[in-house]
């Protein structure tokens, strides 16, 4: 009796309504700092509500394969959450990213098997929910690859990618036309009578998984934070695509949601590189050396470097220092060591601020991470909008293993590539230290006139070992 | 007619997603993200109809490997992002 009444579409539906103003609630808390944890956890009840009611449904026979699922897929996700550590997090999120589009194909092409009535609307849901759930798939591995190292991080460009990737598109579209009106041209053309919407899916699938490559390989280092919230985004996308598919609003409504948010952030990181998104996209920035042609040069004076004791002595008579972290303390695992740093400099009575960029790192917000598995409490860390007016009265800037997002380039050589960013102004500081392995330029080859500049000392050598041998001078 | 009332919602549920994000901490990048990744494994909701149906075997194998990669998004996406959130503290 009880059980009918859960059963009841009714009743399904309604919690459906209800997980969606969960994700709602839960979204709208995890932007702002002091809901964020409760946030996620509303969401949460959101995803478990969804499940459980799903799960009652009368459509559901048989559970042996969902468990399976839903035991194997939870006990793997659980593992990777709990033992990540935070500086491959970039990784697992392209990861996690990848999944869900994977699984929005899947539940597309699973749905176009069980098709009893052909039906327009179900065919071109189908079709989208394949392409983005394909092109997310394959374009969060290649993002995990080259995060993860093992794929060179470099982009990849080679010629007549960009028509290609125009063929590409153009084929999908034309694919995706034949597969919602079943008119076959290859049929029509030259007679192929095996070909039907289970094929033309494959070749969809096959299509979409190409485009997916062709759109990550470009993309460089510096530039993954873009890609990663694009592909955020799209993962969002294909779950709306698919919900779509089965004609169900929770997945509409949660999926546009993260489409949304996704979207929001790409936006940011676009903006704080002053490019466009088809920049981003398509220009392969970095790949081509740019600093051999405007670089060397333009580029004068000496580069001064100082040692950690001569630093220290710095450091030691300095009121306020700002430290900048980029990709390097990330690559070095210093952020514990600058942590222990900032506090000892705090305690010599020293005001100290972190300034992160927003595309400093490999993701939007790999910095924050980063400080705050450090235990650096988040009011310290400010934006650059914030610490460039103030930047004048600060004694000493540490800058640690960032290049492009401090580079003054960006506000005087028009000729720059990167002329327009808005970046962090720590040359306006009275002194500057640059931790650095050594003078090789950044990702995009890019030269940086701070390191020549006359406030600016190079302390260089590994930035763990560099900030750790600073700890222990003040110690001593 | 039904076609149009899953157009509807998501018209509305794309700007509603606008307004609701629109001013983030950068702090909170990596966890918004993660926090929504997580979100968008809802698709697990269509995964566990395909796996669990009076369907042929070819659909409830697509299905089972969809429920398998959902639920992998959905449990990994909230743990890290819970454990991200957790060291997020002002002292």
């Amino acid at each position: 009796m009880i059980l009918e009444a859960l059963q009841n579409n009714t009743f399904i539906n309604l919690s459906y309504i209800f997980a969606s103003v969960l994700f709602i609630f839960g979204l709208k808390m995890l932007s702002s700092p002091d809901t964020a944890q409760r946030g996620n956890f509303v969401s949460s009840l959101g995803m478990l509500l969804a499940v459980v009611v799903t799960l009652l449904s009368k459509e559901i026979v048989s559970f042996q394969f969902i468990l399976l699922g839903l035991i194997g897929g939870g006990a793997v996700g659980a593992i990777a959450a709990l033992r990540i550590k935070m500086t491959s997090m970039p990784e697992l999120v392209a990861l996690l990213n990848g999944f869900g589009g994977a699984s929005s194909l899947l539940v597309a092409s699973a749905e176009l098997f069980a098709l009893t009535t052909s039906n327009l609307v179900a065919m071109i849901a189908i079709g989208i929910a394949t392409i983005i759930g394909g092109v997310t798939f394959s374009g969060s591995l290649i993002a995990f690859g080259k995060l993860s190292e093992i794929m060179p991080g470099k982009p990849y460009l080679f010629i007549g990618q960009k028509i290609l990737t125009g063929l590409v598109i153009l084929l999908l579209l034309l694919l995706l036309f034949q597969f919602c009106s079943r008119i076959f041209f290859a049929e029509i053309l030259f007679g192929f009578d095996w070909i039907n919407e289970q094929y033309a899916l494959i070749l969809l699938i096959a299509l979409s998984l190409l485009l997916g490559i062709l759109l990550a390989i470009p993309i460089g280092g510096a530039d993954m934070p873009v890609i990663i919230a694009l592909l955020n985004s799209y993962s969002g996308l294909a779950a709306c695509a698919a919900g779509f598919v089965i004609g169900n609003n929770v997945l509409i409504v949660a999926g546009s949601l993260v489409g949304a948010s996704g979207l929001i952030l790409t936006n940011i990181m676009c903006k704080a590189m002053n490019r466009s998104l088809l920049n981003v996209l398509f220009a392969g920035f970095g790949a081509t050396d740019s600093s051999s042609s405007s670089g060397e040069g333009k580029v004068q004076g000496d580069v001064k470097p100082i040692n950690i004791a001569d630093s220290y002595l710095i450091l030691e008579a300095a009121s306020s220092v700002l430290i900048v972290p980029g990709y390097g303390m990330a690559v070095s695992q210093a952020q514990h060591s600058v942590r222990e740093l900032g506090e000892l400099l705090q305690d010599n009575g020293c005001e100290v601020k972190y300034a992160i960029h927003p595309v400093a790192g490999r993701m939007p917000g790999h910095m924050n991470v980063l400080l705050a598995e450090a235990n650096v409490s988040y009011d310290v860390l400010v934006e650059p909008q914030d610490v460039n007016p103030v930047m004048d009265t600060i004694d000493v800037c540490i800058v640690i293993g960032a290049n492009d997002v401090v580079n003054p380039d960006a506000r005087e050589d028009e000729s720059s590539p990167i002329y327009g960013m808005p970046v962090i102004e720590v040359d306006r500081a009275k002194t500057v230290f640059v931790l650095k392995r050594s003078m090789a330029s950044g990702f995009a080859g890019i030269q940086n006139s701070l390191f020549f500049k006359q406030n600016t000392r190079m302390l260089f050598g590994d930035a763990k070992e560099s900030v750790s041998g600073l700890v222990s001078e003040f110690k001593s | 007619m039904e076609m149009m009332l899953l157009l509807f919602v998501l018209v509305l549920s794309i700007f509603l997603g606008f307004e609701l994000i629109n001013k983030v901490p950068s702090t909170l990048h990596t966890p918004l993200m993660s926090g929504a990744n997580a979100i968008s494994g809802i698709t697990l909701v269509g995964a566990i109809l395909s796996s669990g149906g009076d369907s042929s075997s070819i659909t409830i194998a697509l299905g089972t490997v969809a429920v398998f990669l959902a639920s992998l998004n959905v449990v990994g996406g909230y743990l890290v992002t819970n454990r991200m959130l957790r060291m997020f503290k002002k002292k």
